[in-house]
């Protein structure tokens, strides 16, 4: 039973609980049955969706939800393309409307080239998004001083990128991911930048809460293989994390004892 | 039809012609989408579902659709 209490690790963000700590984005698939594999296969328990208006000339086309079920699985609006507080107050205001969505994703972007967060819009959208009710995960700057700030305002998650979005490099600044970890009292969720497996696995063992990944399971050969190479790296790096790792030493230490040599 | 029947109104960011008297439940029936799936602003404000069926569409109104679509 101890040993179970152990193993039990649930994944809390705004007093909900979810198994997975894999968050997947839903872009940039083939169709829409490639995202539903990759998903599925992901054991993602929340995925992140656009807001974007209908085409009206293409009647009866499908849509995500007929592939996602939005019952089954948690349904995390995002802010992507938005670059003002009002544009991504307007589109989480719509997305709660469309089926009562409180928990989103903001991310106000305040550069094409780089998707950098404009973290001044960031953080007067956040404000204003708690006092409507809203659970808020932000996409952020790996700056600690900038996630307090998203903190002291009420954000539920804070999202760190590890690297520009879609860029796949991995985490450039583990101090900083470190040192926003141990100063949040909130979930704090590695978004952007992962490219690979391994990347997950780095996210994971400095302690963080979860990660946030699209292009990494998109982009790949197979996506629907790297989707679930992604839920073992996120399992293998959250263990390794509560395990505690082995100190590190400048020298060898001989595994098999010396004594009794023949 | 005559034109004293038809209004034209802003949807998606490009014209479209109603029948004068249209709500937003006939607007969706038309364009054959469920309600459950979209959300609605009409002239920057959004409308909430119950009320759809008393929104009457006037000339000019800018009406926005959105949905969920795949994104990161």
């Amino acid at each position: 039973m101890e040993e179970d209490k152990l193993l039990e690790d649930i994944f809390t963000i705004a007093n909900k609980n979810f198994n997975s700590r894999l968050i997947v984005g839903t872009g940039k698939y083939k169709s829409f049955e490639e995202t539903a594999s990759a998903v599925k296969a992901s054991g993602a328990d929340i995925v992140t969706v656009a807001v974007r208006r209908v085409n009206i000339l293409e009647k009866d086309r499908p849509l995500l939800m007929d592939y996602l079920d939005p019952k089954s699985i948690t349904y995390l609006p995002n802010t992507a393309g938005c670059y003002s507080s009002e544009e991504a107050l307007r589109t989480l205001r719509l997305a709660r409307e469309m089926g009562g969505w409180r928990m989103v994703k903001l991310e106000v972007l305040g550069d094409k080239k780089t998707l950098y967060p404009n973290m001044i819009e960031t953080i007067k959208s956040t404000e204003v998004l708690v006092k409507e009710g809203f659970d808020v995960m932000v996409y952020c700057t790996d700056d600690p001083i900038m996630t307090k700030k998203l903190e002291d305002v009420g954000a539920c998650a804070i999202m760190p990128l590890g690297a520009p979005i879609g860029s796949g490099i991995g985490i450039q600044n583990k101090t900083n991911i470190t040192l926003i970890k141990e100063q949040s009292s909130v979930p704090v969720i590695v978004d952007a930048g992962v490219g690979t497996a391994s990347d997950a696995t780095i996210a994971m063992e400095l302690g963080c809460d979860g990660v946030l990944l699209n292009t990494a399971i998109a982009e790949a050969t197979n996506p629907v293989l790297m989707a679930e190479a992604m839920k073992h790296a996120i399992i293998a790096g959250r263990k390794a994390f509560k395990a505690g790792r082995m100190k590190k030493r400048q020298y060898a230490s001989a595994s098999s004892p010396q004594k009794n040599l023949i | 039809m005559n034109n004293l029947n038809v209004a034209k109104i802003q949807l998606n960011g490009d014209p479209y012609e109603i029948n004068d008297g249209t709500n937003l439940n006939e607007l969706l029936n038309k364009l054959k989408i469920q309600k459950n799936k979209v959300a609605i602003e009409v002239n920057g404000e959004i409308v909430e579902k119950n009320k759809y069926p008393n929104l009457i569409l006037s000339k000019d109104d800018k009406v926005e659709i959105v949905k969920f679509i795949g994104g990161g």
